[in-house]
This record gives C-alpha cells, structure tokens and sequence, in this order.
C-alpha cells in the first residue's frame, strides 16, 4: 500500500513539477462542518485535503469556512472569499439550495465553482456556465440507475423522496427509466423525523419494490422504523441514503439494501486501491461517497493549476475539462456541460469484519451522461 | 382505504401526539411557573439522546442507557438553571430568547465536540422489537405502543403530582403569585430548579426513545422543539391539560394530513400535481391549525390563569 501511495504522490510531484512557473492556487472551501449535515462536510473536506496532501504541493493553500447549512451564510462567505481572500476556486458545498444561492455570484465575479456534491438540474441545462464545473454527478443520476435497476425485477414500485428540488429530481430522474407501474408517489416534509404515516402507506399500497431518496438523518430514521414495521417489501435507493457516513446509525436494518454509486469502496482499479486505505489510514474511518467526490475535485483543479495559469480562465477551463485524473471511480470524463461521464454500479449492504458497508453488485450504466447536457449551449 | 389503514394511521398519530407531550410538558411547566421561554429544551432532547446512545453502546443496555438518559438530561437542566436561566427571570422575553438560543448553540458544539460529526446507533430494546396484530389484520410496531405507554402513564404521573401532592401545590402556588409563596416561607429557588430539572428529564425521556427510531445527532432537538412550541400554544401556555390536548390535537392532525390530504387533492387538480402540492399544505395544516384556535381563543384551548 505504501509504495503504491508513495508512486501516485511521486507521479503526482512529477506532474507539478514540470509547470514550476504555474500561478499559485487558492481554493476556497465552504462546506457545512456545523449542525445535523456537518457529517458529510466533513468527509467533503477531508477528501479534498488528502488530495492537496498525497500531491505535496505547496503552491496551492486552502482557506475553509463552515456555512453551517444555511444559504444567506455560504453566499457571503463566498463573497468575502473572493472580494478580501482572493480564492481563484471555490468547492466544496454539499446542499443543492446553497449552490444555487452561491454559483451565479462566485461565476459572475469571473471565479471557478468545482461542485463536490450538489448538481441541480437548474445548473446542467440552459444555465450551464464556463467557469461551473461538477465532480460528482448530475443530481438525477443515482435514481436514474435504481430506475433501470428496478426494470429487472420489481412490477410495481412505491417511490418517495423529500418535497424541495432535488427530491423532484430524484423522481423526475426514477420515473425516466423506470418502465414498471407507480403504486403510489409521496412528497416528504425536509428534515422529518417520523415516517409512521408513510410506511402505513407503503403496507396498503401492495407495491412490491419502495424506492426512496432521503439523505442523511431522513434516511437513518426512516430504515429504523421500517425494520420495526414489519413490512417486508424490500427498498432500494441513490447510494447518498446508504453511504458510509450513515450505514453505522442505520445498523443492520439496512443489510441486504441495493442502491446505486458512481463510487463503491470495492471497485477494481489502482486508483481506488490506494485510495481507500489511505483515507482509512488518514482519518481512522472508510471514505464516504462525498469523500470521493471532493478528493476528485481537488485532483482535477490540483491536475488544472500544473498545466495552465489560473489566471488565465479559457486554459483553466481546458485543462479542467480535459480530467487528467485517476478517479478511484474508474473512468472519468467531462460531459459537454461539464458534469461526468462515469459508469455507475448497483450496490448492495454487506457486513465486512462487523463494519457495515456497500459491495457491488453489478454496472448497470456505462459511460452515463445526463439528459440535461443537450440544453448547455455555453 | 381501508379500516386497517386508518387505524394504523389513527394510532401514529396518537404516538406522535404522546413524544410530543413529553416535551411539551416541561416546557409549558417552565413557561407556566416561571414565566420563562427556554429554547434550549430542544437540547435537553439531544442530551438524553445522546446519552441514552453513549450508555447503551458501552454497556449493551438499552434500559441503563433510559436511566442515563433521565439522569443526564435533569442534570443537565438543573446545571443550566443555577447557572444561567435563574439570572434570566427578572429579564424580559427577548433576552430569555437570546440567552436560550446562545445556549442551543453551545450544546450543540458541545456534542459534537464530544461525540463527533456523525450520527450515533442506538437500536430499540430486544423485549420492544418487532411488530403486533391489530385488529383489523394490520401490523403495528411494538416500541410505538410502547411509546404510547409511557406517554399516557407520565401524562397521568403529572396529572397526580400537580394536584395531589404537596409539590404540585407549591407550582401551582408559584404559578399563581410568586411573592406570595415565597413570603410564605416556600424556597422558591430550589423549587425551580426541581421544576426544571423535571421538564429536562421529560425531554430528555423523549429523546431517548425517539432516538431509537430515529437518528441521535446533533440538532434533532430544534424541530420537535418547534412542534412543542406550537403544541403549548394551542393548549395554552403553562396548562399540563393544554399541553396533553395540544400534543394529541398537532400529532393526529399532522399525520392525518400526510396521509389523506395528497389522496383528497387528486379529485381537484391532476395527480402530477397533487402529490407534492397535497405534501407542502400537509406541512402547513398545524400552523393553519393553530391560526385558527388562536383566532377563536387568543389564549389556547385551556389557559392557564395568569
């Protein structure tokens, strides 16, 4: 492990070293290290900060700030960042409504926004923008592939997801590819914590699939109470609702659950190898799903900065959207809207050595790009 | 629908309405007795969370983690009483507020300082798992009836307290006129720090038991804490009756809402539709609830006499 961590760092150095009269590069972190979603924050920043670490580069700083989940704060810490930081690259945010309010501001003041997490719809199509990059995925991804997947085995499917944007994506995205019959379709309340009145639903509703997308808290409490329910019908979900930073407050309720990832800890290919124990050996915990993102982000404005001046917008938005990157994901590319092209798997819970995490399962999309990138004229 | 269907949802209602009393109470007690608005009761609900998670993982035990939790949370309340809230007092409401939600923040850091970003597991009891026949052939989760259970048995330990012993006289005193207990030789500070050390563990009570079905992280108080609030209001500020009446009336009317308001809309507008718009007024219908008990009596169902 540790010689394949020390040729990516020394591969990595090679890469900068070659351009040593690049422009330094500040990043401008703001991510959510406060409050109920500080979980995923923290596996956003730590991800981009073993990125900058395993690359030994000292010509890019990083300057973090906590929007503690709330809008109006990420939009002036952003301005602040670049008005009196002079950060050339913002990242990092986790929630879709805080990259609303952020992006247009940070990409009218002529600066980068690399997205760890968030990717609304609104920002893949016909508002699409040269200087916005996405490094995880389109928002509709992940409930697009559990919509293929549950072609193959589920007639009728009870689907559900929170009321606000990306909750409508997360249908929206189900329903392109689902072919079956919608039993039922529920709006939940944002941040509830009592799912008595749905799960009823779902028992009466003779479905015999539940597709839900509730990230964080949402879906800890929710797969709790089912597991009391006695409803046996099996669930399946984006990989966010079972992703590593809530499968231990889960517990075993959510064992055998099938959900979809553009990222698995058990993907075979070097990147990934050498990824996943380093971060391991790193923080003392395995990597979640946003982890990975933000790592990726970080190499691809780390891979950006060494071959042009980020002073320069037009060549750093080149070789930003050429990602010359070893993705633990695999392969990795640029749709013509600057979200990915990836490959995204199907995933079940598994219990490894009394860890609770995600095997794959099998690729269910090869080379997935979004439905959205036709509309990016920019 | 079906009979089974709607007495699944009657009784989730019912359940929600009991968690809710359990918080409610307390903080209509403090609000009732000492004129105090605590925002920070949400906390006391993490805090018994918290240490109901902590415990039972160390020591394998749901039920020592229950005790820890009571104890944690009265502790908690009765530290934040001698130290903070009884300079607050004499204070008008907007620096009660202001001093109570310094203190959410503080609490919640604190936990995370303790305990970390992520969320903690704590399972339901082995003796509590599983799922119970209805009649009507529906299933229902044994740890909800059991929430039930203990809701109406602290709802009618408070009712006994209150107005059959000698404690209870004293709050009741104390509600009614301050100086006049106090001239009457009654400690009144010890006796606020009781009361609100009681409030501390009702919701530190809730808070662990909820924390089974739900997630133990940092924040989960400020939502129910809200509900609380609206519950209190309906029931009249500083009524245990109001509170008990409120918490059924916010939990039935919410989850009922969920459940049929969705259905209803699909006879007016397309399904498409109806789903997230029968979900956003569904989100709404307490609030609309409470306007409307507030328009017809400005002081809640039951208030109590100022």
């Amino acid at each position: 492990m540790k010689t394949s961590l020390l040729a990516i760092s020394a591969a990595l150095m090679l890469g900068s070293a070659c351009v040593a009269s690049a422009e330094p590069v500040k990043i401008g972190l703001i991510t959510t290290l406060s409050g109920g979603g500080a979980g995923l924050g923290v596996d956003t920043r730590d991800g981009i900060m073993l990125a900058i670490k395993q690359s030994g580069r000292k010509d890019v700083t990083v300057v973090t700030e906590d929007d503690a989940q709330k809008p109006e704060l990420a939009v002036q810490i952003a301005d602040k960042m670049i008005q009196s930081e002079n950060v050339d690259v913002l990242t990092g945010i986790v929630w879709s409504n805080l990259l609303m309010a952020v992006q247009p501001g940070v990409v009218a003041q002529g600066k980068f926004y690399v997205s760890t997490n968030a990717a609304p719809a609104a920002l893949a199509g016909a508002k699409c923008d040269p200087l916005y990059f996405n490094a995880a995925y389109q928002n509709d991804n992940l409930h697009e592939a559990m919509g293929e997947y549950a072609n193959k085995g589920y007639k009728k499917m009870f689907i559900m997801a929170p009321n606000y944007p990306a909750g409508k994506d997360s249908l929206t995205g189900f329903k392109r590819y689902y072919k079956g019959t919608v039993a039922n379709e529920v709006y939940t309340q944002v941040g509830q914590t009592d799912y008595a009145a749905e799960i009823a639903q779902i028992r009466a509703s003779g479905a015999d699939g539940v597709f839900v997308f509730l990230p964080g808290g949402m879906g800890i409490a929710f797969m709790k109470q089912y597991a009391q329910s006695g409803v046996k019908t099996p669930i399946i979900g984006p990989g966010f609702s079972f992703s590593q930073d809530v499968l231990p407050a889960i517990g075993d309720a959510a064992l055998g659950v099938k959900a979809s990832g553009q990222w698995v800890k058990d993907l075979d290919n070097a990147a990934n190898k050498a990824f996943v124990p380093a971060f391991e050996k790193e923080y003392g915990r395995l990597p979640s799903i946003y982890a990975v993102q933000a790592f990726d982000a970080a190499q691809l404005i780390l891979s950006a900065s060494s071959k042009a001046s980020v002073k320069d917008a037009k060549a750093f938005a080149a070789a930003l959207n050429a990602a010359d990157i070893k993705s633990p994901r695999g392969n990795f590319k640029f749709n013509t809207n600057r979200h990915p092209i990836q490959d995204i798997y199907v995933t079940e819970v598994v219990k490894e050595n009394g860890v609770l995490t995600n095997k794959t399962v099998e690729k269910i999309f090869t080379d997935h790009g979004d439905a959205y990138a036709k509309d990016c004229k920019k | 629908m079906t009979f089974a269907l709607a007495l699944e949802q009657l009784l989730n209602g019912v359940q929600l309405g009991f968690m809710l009393f359990l918080m409610a109470a307390g903080l209509t007690l403090v609000f009732g007795v000492m004129g105090l608005i605590n925002l920070a009761h949400g906390s006391l609900y993490m805090v018994g969370a918290f240490a109901c998670a902590a415990v039972a993982a160390a020591t394998g035990s749901f039920w020592l983690g229950l005790a820890a939790s009571l104890a944690f949370a009265a502790g908690a309340g009765a530290l934040m009483e001698v130290t903070v809230i009884r300079r607050l007092y004499s204070r008008d409401h907007l620096e009660q507020v202001l001093a109570t939600y310094a203190l959410i923040l503080i609490f919640s850091e604190g936990t995370r300082w303790l305990f970390g970003s992520f969320p903690l597991y704590l399972d339901i009891p082995p003796l509590l798992q599983g799922a119970v026949s209805l009649p009507g052939g529906a299933q229902y989760p044994l740890y909800r009836l059991a929430i039930i259970a203990t809701g109406a048995a602290v709802a009618m330990g408070l009712y006994l307290l209150i107005s059959r012993t000698r404690l209870g006289m004293r709050i009741r005193a104390g509600e009614s006129d301050r100086e006049m207990i106090a001239a009457l030789g009654v400690d009144i500070r010890t006796l606020y720090t009781l009361v609100f050390a009681l409030g501390a563990a009702l919701a530190g009570l809730a808070g662990a038991m909820v924390g089974a079905i739900q997630s133990v992280q940092v924040g989960m108080g400020e939502p129910v804490l809200i509900l609380a609030f609206v519950v209190i209001i309906i029931g009249g500020i500083g009524s245990i009756k109001g509170a008990f009446v409120g918490a059924l009336t916010v939990g039935v009317v919410d989850t009922m809402g969920r459940f049929l308001l969705p259905q209803l809309l699909t006879f007016f507008v397309s399904p498409a539709d109806a789903k997230p718009m029968g979900a956003a007024i569904a989100s709404m219908l307490i609030y609309l609830v409470m306007a409307f008990i507030l328009a017809v009596k400005p002081r809640g169902l039951f208030p109590a006499q100022a």
